[in-house]
């Protein structure tokens, strides 16, 4: 789904298309209709300039009303980094995003954790296994209320979460100060996720690192498995 | 009719930007200054509708465009 201010449109698209060799079309935001897509990813980038809040104008597009249903009738949506913050605005995802504790826009790389394998999004990798994988965010710092959170623990949401190079979740680690190093959650019913590290950036070794694949592949599995 | 909303974050929501400048006034000696809460102001001019209507619709709208209940939260007056 592609926005004014998308900027990892055409990466995210690439390692879809080419590196994965899946099938992939953009879809305008003022656009109505999914074109029957299996699974619907919201990049990077700034739609809207950020304006107002990060996603807080781009949740006003005409395709979120399909989004809303297609997510609701159990499509797999993924949103990065400003997909996150979309997502999280439009309240497919629970709680919002606030400044980094260091008032810094984040361009690092960083270790995250993989918590749940049990996701579409997660189910090719092993609980545990650690991802070297980039970050590029100014708003990346995941609130929710103390009994959201609860919730979110109870149902074992937290898919990825911010860890040394040991695995350990330490508040060192945590680099923009999320609430329970949250780096990417799921929904209750586990087809939509946000994440805002880049696993698009990572996804060829031509560019370093594989670690990214996880997710996408996660996802072709768990489309054919479906 | 011009309405002013204010915007910002709820008490229990951490604000690094307005920590980081009440520290700024501390450190340039303004030592009675106890906390600072930073926020957003919309200044939005109407058109000629009853004031009856604009109480129900400016609240509705800064719920829903203008503030994001989860982390934030508004005062609004009509300034002219």
């Amino acid at each position: 789904m592609v926005f004014p201010g998308s900027n990892c449109d055409h990466d995210t698209y690439h390692v879809c298309k080419d590196v994965l060799g899946q099938e992939c079309f953009y879809l305008w935001h003022k656009d109505h209709n999914l074109k029957n897509a299996d699974c619907v990813i919201l990049p990077g980038g700034f739609s809207y300039g950020d304006y107002l809040r990060s996603g807080a104008i781009a949740k006003f597009s005409p395709l979120m009303q399909e989004l809303q249903d297609f997510a609701q009738k159990g499509g797999l949506v993924l949103g990065i980094c400003n997909g996150f913050q979309v997502l999280l605005e439009l309240g497919l995802l629970p709680g919002a995003m606030l400044r980094n504790k260091n008032l810094k826009f984040l361009c690092d790389h960083v270790y995250i954790k993989i918590e749940n394998t049990r996701t579409p999004f997660s189910n090719r990798g092993e609980r545990n296994h650690l991802l070297s994988i980039p970050i590029a965010h100014f708003d990346g710092n995941y609130y929710a209320p103390p009994e959201t959170i609860e919730e979110i623990k109870r149902n074992d949401q937290i898919v990825y979460r911010y860890v040394d190079v040991e695995g350990r979740i330490t508040e060192e680690a945590n680099v923009n100060g999320s609430i329970e190093n949250i780096a990417g959650l799921t929904n209750e019913k586990r087809n939509v996720l946000g994440m805002m590290p880049h696993p698009e950036r990572v996804s060829e070794s031509l560019l370093g690192s594989e670690d990214g694949r996880i997710i996408f592949e996660s996802i072709i599995l768990s489309l054919k498995q479906a | 009719m011009k309405i002013r909303v204010l915007v910002s974050f709820k008490d229990t929501v951490l604000d690094p930007q307005g920590q980081t400048v009440k520290n700024a006034l501390l450190t340039l000696g303004y030592d009675f200054v106890k906390d600072v809460r930073q926020g957003k102001v919309f200044e939005i001019e109407v058109k000629d509708i009853p004031e009856e209507k604009t109480r129900k619709v400016i609240p509705e709208l800064a719920d829903k465009v203008l503030a994001n209940p989860i982390i934030e939260k508004f005062t609004w007056e009509i300034i002219e």
